[in-house]
This record gives C-alpha cells, structure tokens and sequence, in this order.
C-alpha cells in the first residue's frame, strides 16, 4: 500500500472512534495522550454556518497511527459541524468531544516550562512517583480539568458562576496566561504583601535572602517577610525544589529515559533528608528553628538546604526539611 | 558620461537618512549605492540575533557604533520558551571586540548575558557608552562592576525587567570619580540596597544626568536627598515610596519634588502609600509620561493624581484605577496617546477588580483623541463596546485586548468577539499590532485577514476552530511580520500551504496547537531558508508523524540552522535521526 492510500485509511479508523467519547485515549510512545480533535463542536455551535469552501481540499491531508485500517472516510463523523465539512481534522485521535485540542497543552497546564523536566511536577499538588513515571495520570487529571471548563461551553458561559460550581480546580493554572511577565508578577506579589504588611510596621520592605540547595544548579531567592512562620517558609521552599530533585536525576542522563530517571529517583530520595540551614550575621553556619520567627528573620542572611549527613556537624536536628519523600507513601 | 553621483556626494546626502528602513531601501537602489550606504551606517538593527551570523553584520557595517539585537521570541516573557533555549549575546559581543572595536553601544533584548559578556565589554570597547539590556538574564551584579570600573565614557547603563542574580549593591561603588559622563541610570530592577553616598556623589558629579530609575530598596528618605542633587532630571524612577517620614522630610521632600522643573516621566512608587500622593502634584502638569503600574493605590488617590496631569501622553496604570478612574483619564488627560492597564490580582482571573470592566476603556476611546496605542487587561469584554472603540478612534495602531478568561464571550450576549475585532481591523486602517482574546471562532481570523493589511505583528491565544483560521492570517495579512500563537486548534493544513509566507516573515511561534512532527519536517525539508524549530522536552526520535509537537518557531535566516540548539529543540540538520517526513500531500 502506498504511503498516501495509508494514511488516507488511517484517518477514517481514527474518525470512527470520534464518537465514542471520553472513553478511547490514543497514546504516543510515552503514554501521553495524542492531540484530540481539532476544534470543538460547542464551539463550532456557535459559528456562522456560511462557511465558504477554499482550496483547503485540494492539499487535504490526513493523519492517523501507522497501523489503522479502515475504508473511505466518513465525513459525516466530522466533529466541527456542518458548516465545516471541508475541514479534516487533522488529529483525529478524539479521547472527547468536549476537549480543546492538543494534550500538549494540558501538559502545559501541569507544568512550568522553565526547567526542562519539571513537565508534569509543577502545578501537580501532590507529587507522587507514581506521577512522574505515568504522565497519562497527570494528563487524565488535566483533562478533567479542561472538560469541566469545557462543559460550560455550550451555553457558551464561562462566567464567575464558575467560581461557586466548580472546584477549584477548574481554574487550574496556565503556564504564561494572562501574558503578565514574570518579573511584574513577581514584584506585585511581594508589593501586596507588603502593603498589608505596612499597616503598624513602619520600614518594613522585602527581606530577600539567597536560597542554595546542594546540587540545584543555580540559587533561588526568597522574600523572608513574606511568611509569618517556619511551616510557611518550608513549604514554600518545597515547593520550589521539588524540581530540583528531579532535574538532578532527570539532567544527568543524557537520553533522559524513564528507567534511569526512575532509579535515579529512588536512589535521591530513599532515605536522604534534607535539613534547612541559614548563616546568621556572624558568618556561623546553623539549624533553622531554634529561635523564634521574628528573630530568626533578624539574623538570617542566608539559606541552605543541605543534605541530611551533611548538617550533621551541627548539632541536633532540629528542624528537618524533608523533600517530596514523604509523598511517596 | 559617467552619470554616476560621486561617492563623497552620495554619503553627504546619507548622513541625512537616519531611517534604518530607508536605509535598506537606499541599498537596493544599485551596487554603488549598497557600498556607500553599508560604509555608513552607524546604527545597526536585528530584530532576530539568529538571522544573521555576527561575522556577517560586522563584515557589512565596518562603521557601525551602535549595535541593537532581540534573541528570545517575545513568548519567552510568558514563560513559554524552556530556559536554555538560545539567544546568548556572547558569539556577538566576541566577533564585535574583533571586528569593531569602535562599538560605543549595546542594546540587547531577551538575551542571555553573561557576567563574562561584560567583562568583555568593558576590556574590548574603548570608547563604550551605552549599554541598555531589556528582559535580559545570566549576569551577576559582578558583571555591573566590571562595566562601571572601566567604562570611563559610559553614559546610559539601563537594566529594564533583567532577572539578574544581586550579590549586594557594591557594583555601584565602583563607577570610578573620574566618571561624570553618565545621562541615564537605571537599575530598578535590582534587590540589593546600594550604598546612598556612593549613589549621592556619583548624582552630584554627573551634571548631564537626565534619567534615573532607583530601585526599590532606596527609601523616600533618599530620594529625597537624591532629588535635591539633581532637580534636572527629565526621567525619574523612585524606589519604595512608602517609609514613615516624620513632617520635616515630608515637606522637604514636597520641595525637592517642586523644584524638579524638567521632570517628564515618572515611574516607580512601589507601595506608595496614599498620604504621600500630594507629594507629586507639583509635577504632575509637566508629565508626559506616568507608570503607577506597580502603585497599589486605590482609585480615589489615582483619581487625585491623574486630574492634574494635564500634558499626559503615555499612562500605565493597573485596573486598580477602575471605571471611574479611566472616565477621569479621558476628562483630564487629552493627549493620552497610550494607555496600558495591567492586571492587579496576583492570579490575574481570581482576585481581579470587578470594578473595571470594558467601559473604561470605551470612555478613554470617546475623550482621547489620540489615542493610539492600547493595552488593556479585562475579565470580560463586549462586542458593542469594540464597535464603539473602533468607531471613536479609527487612528489606534496598537490594539492588545487580553480577556483573561479563556473562551469568554461577549459577557452581555455571549456570542463571540468576532464581531468586535471585526470592527477593529475594519475601522483602523493603520493597526499595526494586535492581541486577540476572548471567544473566537474561525470568522473573526476571516475578517483579520480581509482588513488587517497593515498588521504587522498578531497575538493569538485560545482561539478559532480550525486550519481555516491560519490559513485566513497567513493568506490574508500583507504586511505580516510576527505571529505568534498558543494554544489554537489548527493543524498542519494551514502552515504547509502558506510555506512561502513564512519567508516573508520574521518569525511564526505557535505552542500547544496541533502541528504534526511530520509537518515540521517536511517545512524544513522543503524551505531551506527557514529554521524550522521544534522545541519539545520529550525525545521525537521515534515519535510518529502525526504526533504533534509542543511548540514551533520558525524563523527565516541567512545564517542556516544554529550552532548552540539545546537538547530539547530539534531540527532536522542538528537531529538526523529523526529521518524525514512521511507525509504525503497531494
């Protein structure tokens, strides 16, 4: 069979499962979901039906997995709706009907593309192992994510109703939207936090330390008068080196498979705690938490996450800052 | 007879075209003219560090003094470009020390920067003078020092949106006292509080400075001092405007600010507190230009600002300024030419003020003649009120809508803003810019396509329903120069039919759309004369073609495929192993 007879066939197999919705998820090499249909019928609902025809037919493609067979295709079976026919979609690998396209975008809901291999770790709340190995949970979680939003689409209200009817979920976050830059949501996020702060504290701005972790491969800073206690403190450094425990295991391998990910993983986090230090004015190096916030903020210059065997020259435990280790159980 | 205008005749009359687009015309006209233009130009502009190989512009532009390059795609500001991506300024900085060691300024944009890129600078240029880095990352405040301690002619040393890793705020100290050249110093964007009289003295002996953007950690305390050693300033950014001052420095500070006859711009006012707004009334009547985007003040005390600034031109404001505030703007502030109202919910959609809506910007349309240029943030948005917009102000060149709600419709009919930008590009015949949002189906790209003959540069989010949408852009829009793309549901119809167009372009960015891997190979295949990036964090070798890719950006070249492409952006010159295509198109 010549490639093109192919690939026609392809698409009508694919086409066919068009309807049989939320159910069937074609998946790509690596488990995660293909790109769904083009467009969506709520959407198309929507639209003028006086589409003019172009010379989109002429230059038709059609693209489905090596493999399907079938007949002609069906171009009844045409999710965009009447007024489309001439439109192929081009991916029809349709999990729903209800899904915009691309799953690609899903993985971008779920991740910061800042570091390389923090795909489906950022915006995830709970990090499991089990996710990292099987972005297809993560991806599954997105898009119900995406169809909760999606079902308000046929009535084509996505108004502040939402807010009370959905779950927070729902307004899961999307890398880059709105397009505000970094820099100014950074700086307004310390802004509001301090014009809540200046009320009663007369002087008081950001308290920026640096924050290194052994291993990570450049420092963070942290606004120190951001949070009103350790536990806030904590978490949010969690949060912000989760990644870097896995880019440690993830930048090291140069093909970047998942096995070797997998025991790189392990080996990380089997065991190995992690302690938060600071350097006080005098230059000593000591554990977080012996003294009270307020004076801790006063004293600290500095940040360190270090690894447990490491600290252990200084002194008791006292404050133990333990990586997403404890999420595995 | 030779008619030929002589060369000595010919430069004197190009030393009067100071366009770089007339400049490129000129150097089309013949053989003899391209010589006599590139030996003079002094300026030179490129809007894609990777269109062109350093060794090429330097080869070109023996004369140049003033050298400007752009790297990252402008989606890079939104996070979309992974870290590692490119645009590093060092192979340009190097070929430059080289090549035109007379190079007196730099400005970069989305580039990478690193400390050792300054240091270069510093030892290479020996006449260095300006160095203006926007949205720029990789140096320390150790790179700063390097350009302050030998840059003895350095005039303007601007740092605007830099993420820049602050190891304190010596850097400042080591501007020499020898240097009192310097007209314009920004460095707002940096934590580290740096030493006051070290700043005092470099102020005071600096008679042509002209600019100056403290930063934050400088309290009102010192500006107030800062003030009173330069009332010639024509720019000033204020660090944290909010420090209890008892009455003494109050007034003393109201003077400083009263003798600033030249002030223009003003910018700044982190966390001002509302008391200290009066301070500024008495220069509000000379600005020109305000940023309160970072001023987290209520309304009412905007309101008590903006009244007064009659001569206003530029205003970015956040929607903190509501309504009511923006219907005071278009009384007060007839010569608002530009306007920008950013977001002030840290999430933007969840604690944005409800008390802003499309009206606003209706009103400023109706009382601003003109305006020209827009950037508005907003939870929802109408047709009509596009319609009004458009009609009061068919001279806008710049239209950015950004309906924060993915797929929001017309929130009174809930129809789609098709209707709206419709008007837009109908009406604005000269709109050179423009950012869609909302929800859009394919009909609103019909009409862009139809009316938009003047855009240049086009912003797509969460929009249309099919190829038909590209295809309308791609087909339609003449002067098409940027397009930039994120999560849209076309396909590889569209792109691959209008291949040709993408060599008239700068550059196409499109994210979370639905391009197979198979057509990206095949555009790359057939069109030598672009990069065809594919930029994906999972491995494509055995991807199939129809899988789509994360993102794309194309770019037209004269320096072929890119020597410094990460792990994560593939090509088909740097990865063979991808083979070639398999699709087949009729």
């Amino acid at each position: 069979m010549s490639p093109e007879e192919e690939l026609q066939s392809n698409g009508s197999v694919a086409s066919s499962t068009r309807n049989i919705v939320g159910v069937l998820k074609e998946h790509n090499y690596l488990g995660l979901s293909d790109c769904s249909s083009v467009g969506s019928s709520n959407l198309s609902g929507l639209a003028d039906d006086d589409k003019a025809t172009i010379s989109l037919k002429a230059t038709e493609l059609t693209l489905g997995l090596p493999g399907s067979q079938s007949p002609a295709r069906d171009t009844e079976l045409n999710l965009l709706g009447p007024a489309k026919l001439d439109e192929k979609p081009f991916f029809p690998l349709l999990p729903s009907k209800d899904e915009m396209c691309s799953s690609s975008s899903h993985k971008n809901i779920a991740s910061g593309n800042k570091r390389g291999f923090s795909d489906t770790m950022d915006k995830v709340p709970l990090y499991t192992e089990k996710n990292w190995m099987f972005p297809e949970a993560v991806v599954a979680t997105q898009s119900v994510i995406k169809k909760e939003v999606a079902q308000n689409l046929p009535k084509g209200k996505l108004s502040t109703t939402n807010n009370s009817s959905s779950p927070p979920a729902a307004k899961a976050q999307i890398v880059g939207w709105p397009p505000v830059r970094s820099y100014r949501k950074n700086t307004l996020a310390t802004t509001c936090k301090n014009s809540d702060e200046v009320d009663g504290k007369p002087g008081s701005g950001p308290l920026f330390v640096k924050v290194s972790m052994d291993g990570a491969p450049y420092l963070r800073k942290v606004d120190l008068r951001s949070y009103t206690n350790y536990g806030e403190l904590s978490a949010a450094l969690e949060k912000m080196f989760t990644t870097f425990t896995l880019g440690q295991c993830g930048t090291s391998g140069a093909t970047g498979k998942d096995v070797r990910n997998e025991t790189k993983l392990k080996d990380l986090l089997n065991g190995k705690d992690y302690v938060l230090t600071y350097e006080d004015k005098d230059g000593d190096w000591m554990l977080v938490g012996d003294f009270s916030w307020e004076i801790f903020i006063g004293v600290c210059k500095k940040l360190k996450i270090m690894k447990g065997c490491d600290a252990i020259g200084l002194g008791m435990f006292c404050f133990l800052l333990v990586m997403p280790l404890k999420s595995l159980v | 007879m030779d008619l030929r205008l002589p060369s000595k005749v010919l430069e004197h009359i190009l030393s009067f075209v100071d366009s770089n687009e007339d400049r490129n015309s000129v150097s089309l006209v013949c053989k003899s003219w391209f010589e006599t233009e590139r030996r003079t130009r002094k300026r030179v502009i490129v809007r894609n560090c990777y269109a062109v190989t350093p060794e090429a512009v330097a080869r070109r532009f023996p004369e140049m003094r003033s050298l400007t390059l752009k790297g990252k795609p402008h989606f890079a500001d939104y996070n979309l470009v992974p870290d590692g991506w490119g645009g590093y300024a060092w192979p340009w900085i190097e070929a430059m020390a080289v090549k035109c060691p007379s190079l007196e300024e730099l400005r970069l944009k989305r580039m990478v920067v690193t400390d050792e890129c300054l240091e270069k600078i510093a030892a290479s240029f020996k006449d260095f003078k300006v160095l203006v880095l926007t949205s720029c990352e990789g140096f320390s405040t150790d790179g700063l020092a390097a350009i302050a301690v030998a840059c003895s002619n350095l005039r303007e040393l601007e740092l605007r949106e830099c993420i820049v890793e602050d190891l304190g705020g010596d850097w400042l100290s080591y501007f020499p006292e020898t240097l009192t050249s310097l007209v314009s110093l920004d460095f707002s964007c940096l934590d580290s509080e740096v030493k006051l009289s070290d700043l005092e003295r470099l102020v005071s002996r600096s008679p042509n400075l002209k600019s100056l953007k403290l930063n934050r950690a400088v309290s009102l305390d010192a500006l107030g001092s800062l003030l009173r050693l330069a009332p010639q300033l024509v720019e000033l950014g204020t660090g944290s405007f909010s420090d209890k001052l008892d009455q003494e420095a109050v007034s003393k500070l109201s003077q400083a600010f009263s003798e600033m006859k030249e002030l223009k711009s003003l910018s700044g006012l982190w966390d001002v507190l509302p008391e200290y707004i009066p301070l500024l009334y008495s220069v509000c009547p000379g600005l020109t230009s305000l940023n309160l985007s970072y001023a987290t003040v209520q309304m009412p005390n905007l309101v008590e600002l903006l009244t007064r600034c009659s001569n206003l031109q530029k205003l970015w404001v956040m929607d903190l300024i509501e309504d009511k505030g923006l219907e005071v703007v278009a009384s007060s502030c007839k010569e608002l030419r530009e306007l920008r109202v950013f977001p002030s919910g840290a999430e933007g959609l969840n604690d944005t003020n409800v008390a802003m809506t499309e009206q606003g910007l209706v009103s400023v349309s109706e009382g601003c003649p003109n305006l020209e240029s827009v950037l508005y943030f907003c939870v929802q948005f109408t047709n009509a009120a596009m319609i009004t917009i458009a009609r009061n102000r068919p001279n806008l060149k710049c239209f950015r809508l950004c309906v924060m709600e993915p797929f929001a419709p017309d929130h009174k009919t809930q129809k789609p803003l098709d209707e709206g930008f419709k008007a837009i590009v109908e009406r604005c015949k000269d709109l050179q810019r423009l950012s869609v949002s909302g929800l859009l189906t394919d009909k609103a790209f019909e009409y862009i396509g139809t009316h938009g003959k003047k855009l240049r540069m086009l912003s797509i989010a969460f929009a249309g329903d099919s190829d038909l949408m590209l295809h309308h852009l791609l087909s339609g829009c003449e002067s098409l120069n940027k397009l930039e793309i994120r999560d849209c549901p076309f396909g590889d119809t569209a792109l691959l039919e209008n291949a040709a167009k993408l060599e008239t372009m700068r550059s196409l960015w499109m994210s979370s759309c639905c391009v197979s891997f198979g057509a990206c190979k095949l555009l790359s295949q057939k069109m030598p004369k672009l990069n065809v990036e594919v930029i994906d964090e999972h491995p494509l070798e055995t991807r199939p073609d129809s899988s789509p890719v994360e993102r794309i950006y194309i770019y037209r070249t004269l320096a072929g495929p890119r020597l410094d492409m990460p792990e994560f952006v593939w090509t088909i010159q740097k990865n063979p192993e991808i083979g070639v295509s398999h699709l087949a198109i009729k």
